[in-house]
């Protein structure tokens, strides 16, 4: 990749090399986990089992397990707040994430963070993120220490930042990709491009509506991938993860991708036509890759089908798991106040006294006006 | 013990912090090459190199943000603001992410972060440059706010913060690099969330922090020589609050006046005039009194701002109006 941007690629093609038919079902019954898990969620929150706001990655499944095939164990993802897929094929477990947003103590967050806060450290999953490009300064702030721990290489970790393309327009974006161009960090700036920030189509929102493009001005190469195919995906993000290991170059990669539904679960998303609704369907990447596979002869209807009953076990098992967790104590809601506590941090609830007031009181003794 | 200016407690407890421990990186505006717009890290570059003393560009939102991350993944980075003003540019960074991430994730990583930025007016910088907006930040539970007042609290608080697993704003003043004071030898870290007694007194607390806490000392030494006896109270951190420190004092005293550089309302003097109520109602022969600095966008003009800004001539006279108001007679 040389030069500011590379061309548009599709990558069908990718799919037919050096990929064991292992994979192919692997990467298929990620997708179909992603997709019982995000239906059986919605369904949650309409139960009201699940809180506050719940982002779904409904449409975006390949471009989630090509991103996540790609990362190794020993790279760090930071990602935004349309996490649970991301969640998911990292390896936190259906159950763990589940939980989390029933804001339970078993969650992966000990149910402190929700949907749009999923974290494993173990995992170097750091954090779903949710404001829009909060996550940008401290991806790039982590790819820059791991500059302090060692030269690059073919083996060397590298980070990975996730965003939506409404977040390419903060000034966030634009500041962290000066600085990694500037310090030559080991990262790469994934736009999932679903082509609408809630409802605002990326043409209304960005002059330079081309993404891959926009690290142009800190001569960051860009490369634009079909985001509803997961070979690609996983090729196109496994060259940017080399360039960052290998040559410290950070670069962007934009995956064109489509959202099924809306912004979030309780966006009925009237504000786009039927056509385009159609479009979405016709393009489904789950049922894509499921023809394509036994097309192939990687997989029969049948081995399909149970894929897609086991994914559907696991997701029944993890709402079972998540249903009977336990809250998280009241008692333990200042247990992760401070990491390093010190005298006077504040442990009250609402009503508490601030102050204790000492026995020796002098309680209803008249005021002498002088007390000198 | 040795003399020595607050600037250079600082500079000499980096210096320190860097032999000491290697995930000790500092970034900032010209702290480098320049050697920082109030000098605090000249020296450094030279001695620990470009990649532990590392000049950013101006993007205080990308560079704080990328400290939050360099904390994340183990380090020690402590970032210079070149004043409070400009963290602004960076509050989405300090307050929803630094202040959230260990809480929010569960406790899964801390973030030891030091941002080390001067605060303050009186140098004629006009509005925009001379404001105290600590305040903003002591509010936010998940950070920690220091504001030591002397070269020997600098050195210990700086240690102490470099060292806290907890993103911590530790404020300076630009009044106040060029102070002198007594510094013990040797390591020091101090308690974040302490206050002193600056100096004991029996009759008045007076309660301030960083520059103000200066001109609390020099008016109390005035008091002295005309038989008044002030207790000055310097809470060095206002995130933790000591409020037991402060409380204490007041139930010896029976009067409180608080001296703050920040404006007045919601300011630090709200939060202690409240503490002391509920700590000290009934030691209390007076209302407390809050000396503010005046609610106007600082003017330019040195008249002006001379009006706006607390000093000690309005901390004489509110003190005694309290002593008046109780017929104080010595």
């Amino acid at each position: 990749m040389s030069g500011s941007t590379g061309s548009p690629t599709t990558g069908r093609a990718a799919a037919a090399g050096g990929v064991t038919p292992e994979t192919l079902k692997d990467y298929y019954a990620q997708m179909v986990l992603i997709r019982s898990f995000e239906l059986r969620a919605s369904e949650m929150y309409q139960r009201a089992k699940i809180g506050g706001y719940c982002h779904l990655n409904l449409g975006e499944e390949a471009t989630v397990v090509g991103l996540m095939a790609a990362l190794r164990p020993s790279d760090y993802l930071f990602t935004t707040y349309r996490d649970h897929g991301y969640a998911l094929s990292r390896g936190l477990g259906a159950g763990r994430i589940m939980a989390e947003l029933f804001g339970k103590a078993t969650g992966v967050s000990g149910g402190r963070g929700g949907s749009m806060h999923l974290f494993d450290q173990k995992a170097r999953m750091l954090g779903g993120y949710g404001i829009v490009g909060g996550q940008i300064p401290p991806a790039t702030g982590a790819a820059l220490a791991l500059t302090y721990r060692g030269g690059p290489g073919p083996e060397a970790e590298a980070v990975m930042c996730l965003m939506g393309d409404g977040t390419t327009n903060i000034g966030a974006f634009h500041e962290s990709l000066n600085l990694a161009a500037l310090w030559h960090l080991p990262i790469v700036y994934v736009i999932i491009n679903n082509q609408l920030g809630m409802g605002t189509p990326v043409e209304k929102a960005a002059a330079e509506p081309e993404l891959y493009k926009r690290g142009c001005s800190y001569r960051m190469p860009g490369v634009r991938v079909h985001g509803g195919d997961v070979m690609a995906v996983r090729e196109a993000a496994a060259a940017a993860l080399d360039l960052a290991r290998t040559q410290r170059q950070p670069s962007i990669l934009e995956a064109m991708s489509y959202r099924l539904r809306g912004h979030s679960v309780v966006d009925p998303a009237k504000y786009r036509s039927q056509e385009d609704t159609q479009q979405a369907r016709d393009e489904d990447p789950v049922p894509a890759f499921r023809a394509q596979l036994i097309e192939s002869g990687v997989l029969d209807d049948d081995s399909a089908t149970a894929i897609e009953a086991d994914a559907e076990r696991q997701v029944a098992a993890a709402v079972a798991f998540a249903d009977e967790s336990p809250d998280p104590e009241v008692a333990d809601l200042f247990v992760h106040a401070y990491a390093t506590p010190v005298a006077g941090t504040p442990h009250r609830l609402p009503g508490d006294p601030v102050i204790s007031v000492p026995a020796d009181d002098p309680g209803d003794v008249p005021d002498e006006g002088g007390r000198s | 013990m040795s003399e020595m200016t607050y600037r250079e407690a600082l500079r000499s407890t980096l210096r320190r912090e860097m032999q000491r421990d290697d995930s000790v990186v500092l970034l900032g505006e010209e702290i480098g090459v320049f050697e920082g717009s109030y000098k605090i890290t000249s020296g450094l570059l030279a001695e620990f190199g470009e990649t532990r003393v590392r000049d950013t560009p101006i993007a205080e939102e990308g560079f704080i943000g990328a400290g939050i991350g360099m904390a994340m993944l183990g380090m020690r980075p402590v970032v210079e603001v070149m004043t409070i003003n400009f963290t602004l540019l960076a509050i989405d960074q300090i307050v929803n992410h630094a202040a959230k991430i260990y809480a929010m994730f569960g406790g899964q990583v801390a973030v030891p972060m030091v941002i080390r930025t001067p605060g303050g007016g009186g140098q004629q910088l006009a509005a925009t440059h001379s404001q105290n907006l600590e305040v903003w930040y002591a509010h936010v539970p998940g950070l920690k706010v220091v504001a030591p007042s002397n070269p020997a609290d600098a050195k210990a608080l700086l240690t102490a913060s470099i060292r806290d697993d907890d993103p911590v704003l530790f404020l300076e003043n630009l009044a106040l690099y060029n102070t002198k004071g007594e510094v013990p030898d040797g390591e020091q870290v101090g308690e974040i969330g302490k206050a002193a007694v600056a100096k004991p007194g029996t009759d008045v607390t007076v309660v301030s922090y960083s520059r103000a806490t200066l001109i609390a000392l020099e008016v109390a030494r005035q008091f002295e020589k005309q038989g008044v006896s002030v207790e000055v109270v310097d809470l060095r951190s206002l995130r933790p609050l000591d409020r037991e420190t402060v409380c204490a004092s007041v139930r010896k005293t029976s009067r409180a006046v608080v001296l703050e550089d920040d404006w007045l309302t919601y300011g630090v003097g709200a939060e202690l005039a409240a503490t002391i109520q509920e700590g000290a109602f009934d030691y209390l022969d007076a209302p407390v009194r809050r000396v503010a600095a005046a609610e106007i966008p600082l003017p330019y003009a040195k008249p002006l701002e001379n009006a706006a800004l607390p000093t000690a001539d309005d901390l004489t006279k509110v003190i005694n109006e309290v002593l008046d108001a109780t017929r104080f007679t010595g």
